[in-house]
């Protein structure tokens, strides 16, 4: 097995993938705790919906590097859902659902309607899970996921104390006059070019488990705020990494097989968290 | 001169007022008591002090050296904060996240500003427990180490012994009191009156009816008097 890994190494589409698919996966485990913590795990999914539906668009449009379209139609939609979610929780859940359903349909039927390709399932099916897109990114597509990746942890790790004041404390933060919509501003679109990321990797329908399972796992563990950042992405590359390896050794989708490396390592660690509980 | 002072204030949302023709002032050393019916206001009276609302007329002033900002508060918990996994000290050290400034990382005398007001909330040693495993008692402590790595002189707090027990309560108001007696100035929302009558200098009573004065007028007071027979406070 060594071996055969060893033979797909020689590829560089191969490596590229596996630096890529490690360095997403780095980033969508940062915020992930944030997210999950702030109670905006649904804006994640909203916005891979709106990134599907983006994809759909490029897609007619024959946009050849469609990243460059769908990153800041994605971004945009989160500065918009951030808006509306301030007005009241009820009409901001409403309209993630609204923008999240609605970007599905009309990708669907935008492709449907004007594309010339010969393998529309085919094509729908690998936007929605990832498959072998990983495998097939443009030197351009590399690159630029490479420096978004650095961008993303650059970010996380210079406003590391902020996002947690603005995180544990909302009121607090604003009373003493931390500029909390700046640093929830910077979430959101930070989480918009993560899960625009994490499409390439994982699809557009698996992009929350990227972001939400590492958290939650590490959560189990750790009671600090910083063990369970380091945890969370320490956990995301490991899975990241070991789903792709199964995904090319085994030929089966890389995104479902990460996603799937991540649930079983979160049951693991409810497990191993119970019988703690029970010992002590 | 004041550090707060409140003239004909109006509050409430979007132009529709809860809370007309207040006024109050906070001086230097004083332990202020706001009082009053649920609802009638007192949450968003605080936030208006603290400019995370705008008053709907009236103008609040603030002297002393005070300014907006620099203001400690200390909100009710919210649901997020009980099951949040960071430690006792990551809570702390998060009150001086305005003296960042443009940094990224705290400074050693940051640190150790925050490691100081733990050991006076007597949390020195709790530094790496777990904020959510601790008692409702010990969560406000940590809160209080962290205002006060805020702002020294001047604290906002809302209702800081809500849904705790009589003993912890007790210990949570002596400890504001000593905090009051080393100088440092408190305007406390509370529900028990009992208390407020016992530790405030001062108590300002909001709703349909307003009273601002010293604690011992106010309990001469027909209002006082009313509101301190209706909500069980015995008047020693």
């Amino acid at each position: 097995m060594i071996q055969t890994i060893g033979m797909y190494m020689q590829f560089p589409f191969v490596r590229y993938a596996l630096a890529v698919g490690t360095m997403i996966a780095l980033c969508a485990s940062l915020l992930g705790v944030t997210l999950v913590l702030k109670r905006f795990s649904f804006i994640g999914d909203g916005l891979s919906h709106v990134a599907f539906g983006a994809m759909a668009v490029a897609g007619v449009l024959r946009i050849s590097s469609s990243m460059l379209f769908v990153l800041p139609v994605t971004v945009l939609c989160a500065v918009l859902l951030l808006r509306t979610g301030g007005n009241g929780k009820v009409k901001g859940d409403a309209a993630v659902a609204m923008l999240s359903v609605g970007a599905l349909a009309v990708g669907y039927l935008l492709l449907n309607l004007f594309s010339t390709s010969t393998n529309l399932s085919g094509d729908v099916c690998s936007t929605l899970f990832g498959s072998t897109s990983i495998l097939t990114l443009s030197k351009v597509e590399v690159w630029l996921c490479a420096v978004l990746s650095v961008i993303v942890v650059v970010l996380f790790v210079a406003f590391y104390n902020r996002i947690f004041a603005v995180t544990f404390d909302e009121p607090f933060a604003r009373a003493v006059g931390t500029r909390v919509e700046a640093y929830n501003l910077l979430i959101a679109v930070v989480v918009a070019v993560i899960i625009v990321l994490a499409m390439n990797l994982v699809g557009s329908l698996l992009i929350s488990a990227l972001i939400i399972f590492p958290a939650l796992s590490a959560m189990r563990l750790f009671r600090s705020f910083r063990g369970v950042t380091l945890c969370s992405a320490a956990l995301s590359v490991t899975c990241a990494l070991a789903g792709m390896l199964v995904a090319i050794v085994g030929g089966t989708p890389v995104g479902s097989t990460i996603v799937a490396a991540n649930i079983a390592v979160y049951f693991l660690l409810c497990i191993i968290d119970h019988f703690i509980l029970i010992s002590t | 001169m004041s550090m707060i002072a409140c003239r004909d204030l109006s509050l409430g949302y979007d132009s529709d007022p809860i809370l007309e023709h207040l006024c109050f002032e906070v001086n230097a050393g004083d332990y202020l008591c706001i009082v009053g019916e649920n609802g009638s206001g007192k949450s968003t009276l605080m936030r208006t002090v603290l400019g995370l609302q705008r008053p709907l007329g009236g103008e609040i002033t603030f002297g002393e050296g005070v300014k907006p900002g620099e203001i400690g508060y200390l909100p009710q918990q919210t649901a997020i904060q009980r099951d949040f996994p960071a430690t006792v000290w990551e809570v702390a050290l998060s009150g001086c996240q305005a003296r960042l400034g443009r940094r990224a990382f705290y400074s050693r005398s940051e640190k150790a500003l925050a490691a100081a007001n733990l050991a006076r909330m007597g949390m020195g040693a709790m530094g790496g427990r777990c904020y959510r495993e601790l008692s409702g008692g010990q969560q406000q402590r940590v809160l209080l180490a962290r205002v006060l790595c805020a702002a020294e002189r001047l604290l906002l707090l809302d209702e800081p012994v809500a849904g705790l027990d009589p003993g912890v309560t007790q210990e949570l108001y002596d400890l504001i009191g000593k905090l009051n007696r080393e100088d440092v100035t408190i305007v406390m929302i509370s529900h028990d009156i009992a208390a407020a009558m016992r530790y405030a200098t001062h108590i300002l009573h909001i709703g349909s009816q307003l009273f601002f004065g010293a604690a011992d007028e106010y309990r001469q007071s027909a209002i006082g008097r009313r509101f301190l027979a209706t909500e069980g406070g015995e008047s020693t």
